[in-house]
């Protein structure tokens, strides 16, 4: 069980990271400008590089001799653990930038817990990642702030973000059996013990960039037991399309 | 941007024969022309072109590799190209940079490459079909940009000069990174090496008109040569690029796609088929494949990003009246 709940721990996580960097991704070449056609790669290529870190550890864990791209090519949509959050289409850019800080809060606290983990791989993947998520935080938040505090369009833009990202924030935080054998075993924290820092990083931002906190409506959740929503298995055939199409081919 | 105070800044020259003179001893002697030195408006107006198209051309580049992205065949391709691209954009970045240094603007720039005035590199509107096709690219099409961009390394104009030793540099990881995808799919499944060998029949012919027409119908070439912009003509550098790429080819086991194509032991270098020319000019005239949705690619990411653009200032202004009325509030 220990090592079948670490296993599944380490793939939500990279599970998250590779989703997000696919979205992120997807907006090279399209940006409102060309330094931020700079600075979203930047970003998608820390997370898929932390991806790769994770996936590459899920497969020592797991000793069958798959490898980091059989996690990330060839699972079924099912077999996915991203929270719903990451894997929405992108939206327009006070969208992306609102869902960036999102996964950055909430990393950030995580990965500086994870850093001194019991479990020395997960620690020095957290070492280098900590330095990361602390950049997407400045640039997300500062995007946030410039929108929310710009103009009459793009404050309407980024409340409208604020609003339709409301409902995935509370899965971020759930815990379960996975998360409790973690803390338990002193490699990871419970995800609701990072709520409050979370709050208090989005908090500061918000009241800079004169955005109103989210009301709680609705949360949605499913992705960590892979029910996904209806954008991932279209993200799953670009992501595979390669894969599937030449099985068993090196590249 | 470092150069915008030169943005709009008085250019004009009183351009008699004594400062052209002066002007062309200067070039002779392998002087660099910086940003505020006297020029005459021709240098100036050849530079903002070419300049600007190469800038064009990095950032319309990005398009057709960016369509891989997010479909590239494992995660270190996918972070390879994903880096590969963002170093386009860079390249871009700097271009406008040094362009900017000659008095015009990158929104200005932008202008002229949405409405059509403004040309880019015509490889660009060739379709990337296969994954094979971002090997192919980085192989021959940044190969091509390579043998054009290491003489403008030593351009008589300083910051162009200067911005083409780091995108030199760049380019050749890039097309040690095509090389090597090329590789792996000749050394591949007999799926994969029909993939290279697609890829390589659809590139190669777009690749060498990378180069531009020949020498004797070529527009801008001999002022250009006399300024030591260009150092040496299109013909000169399209062998050179055909002599270092055979070799190449063979070692992946692949054929090139021109039945002329021998070593001719007299010339010292390989003799090569017919260009067709029609094609050249009907691409760069805007009737290739992708001529249309490249641009409109590039337009909404322009339009749909204005609002992001006017948020900025917006803030900016927001946020410097705010602190110059603390600052009463203070005194």
């Amino acid at each position: 069980m220990a090592n079948e709940a670490l296993l599944a721990f380490v793939l939500r996580l990279a599970d998250d990271h590779l989703i997000l960097g696919h979205r992120l991704s997807e907006w090279c070449g399209h940006a409102p400008m060309l330094e931020e056609d700079l600075a979203m790669p930047n970003m998608a290529l820390d997370l898929i590089g932390q991806a790769r870190a994770l996936y590459q550890y899920a497969a020592e864990i797991e000793g069958k001799g798959r490898t980091e791209d059989d996690f990330a090519y060839l699972r079924r949509e099912r077999d996915y653990t991203n929270c719903l959050m990451v894997e929405r289409a992108n939206g327009d850019f006070a969208h992306t930038m609102l869902r960036q800080l999102y996964f950055a809060a909430f990393m950030e606290p995580m990965w500086d817990a994870i850093a001194k983990s019991n479990d020395a791989t997960l620690a020095g993947i957290a070492e280098k990642a900590v330095k990361e998520v602390a950049y997407h935080i400045r640039h997300a938040g500062e995007w946030v702030i410039r929108l929310g505090d710009g103009t009459e369009e793009s404050a309407v833009r980024m409340q409208q973000a604020v609003e339709d990202l409301a409902p995935y924030i509370d899965e971020l935080f759930d815990g379960d059996e996975v998360t409790a054998a973690m803390a338990e075993a002193g490699i990871a924290p419970e995800p609701a013990s990072l709520r409050a820092e979370f709050d208090r990083t989005v908090a500061t931002i918000f009241a800079e960039a004169f955005l109103d906190m989210p009301a709680a409506p609705f949360a949605q959740r499913g992705g960590r037991t892979g029910r996904h929503g209806e954008a991932m298995g279209f993200l799953l055939a670009d992501l595979q399309y390669m894969q599937r199409t030449y099985p068993g081919a090196v590249w | 941007m470092y150069s915008q105070g030169l943005i709009g800044a008085k250019t004009e020259t009183t351009e008699d024969e004594s400062f052209l003179a002066a002007f062309q001893a200067r070039i002779d002697a392998e002087e660099k022309i910086e940003p505020n030195d006297p020029m005459p408006v021709g240098y100036r107006r050849t530079l903002i072109r070419q300049i600007g198209q190469h800038a064009h051309s990095e950032i319309v580049g990005m398009l057709p590799e960016g369509n891989w992205i997010t479909r590239a065949p494992s995660l270190k391709r996918k972070a390879a190209l994903l880096a590969k691209v963002q170093d386009e954009g860079g390249h871009g970045l700097y271009l406008y940079s040094a362009a900017e240094t000659l008095g015009v603007s990158r929104e200005q720039m932008t202008e002229e490459l949405l409405s059509g005035k403004a040309k880019y590199s015509s490889i660009f509107n060739y379709p990337t079909q296969t994954w094979a096709d971002i090997g192919a690219i980085g192989w021959l099409v940044d190969g091509a940009a390579i043998m054009n961009q290491i003489p403008l390394c030593r351009c008589s104009y300083g910051p162009y000069a200067r911005a083409m030793i780091r995108v030199c540099k760049e380019e050749s990881f890039h097309q040690r990174q095509g090389y090597e995808i090329m590789m792996t799919l000749a050394r591949g499944t007999p799926d994969q090496k029909e993939l290279a060998q697609d890829a390589l029949n659809r590139w190669w012919w777009p690749s060498l008109m990378m180069f531009g027409p020949h020498d004797g119908d070529s527009q801008h070439g001999d002022q250009s040569m006399a300024w030591k912009i260009k150092r040496f003509t299109n013909d000169e550098l399209r062998q050179q690029f055909v002599d270092s790429t055979v070799p190449q080819a063979q070692y992946l086991g692949l054929t090139l796609p021109d039945p002329d194509l021998k070593w001719n032991d007299e010339r010292g270098h390989y003799d090569f088929g017919a260009i067709d020319w029609d094609e050249f000019w009907r691409v760069v005239k805007g009737g290739g494949t992708m001529n249309k949705e490249r641009i409109a690619a590039r337009k909404k990411a322009w339009d749909d990003g204005e609002w992001v653009r006017e948020a900025v200032l917006a803030h900016g202004e927001k946020r410097k009246a705010r602190r110059e009325a603390a600052k009463m509030a203070a005194e």
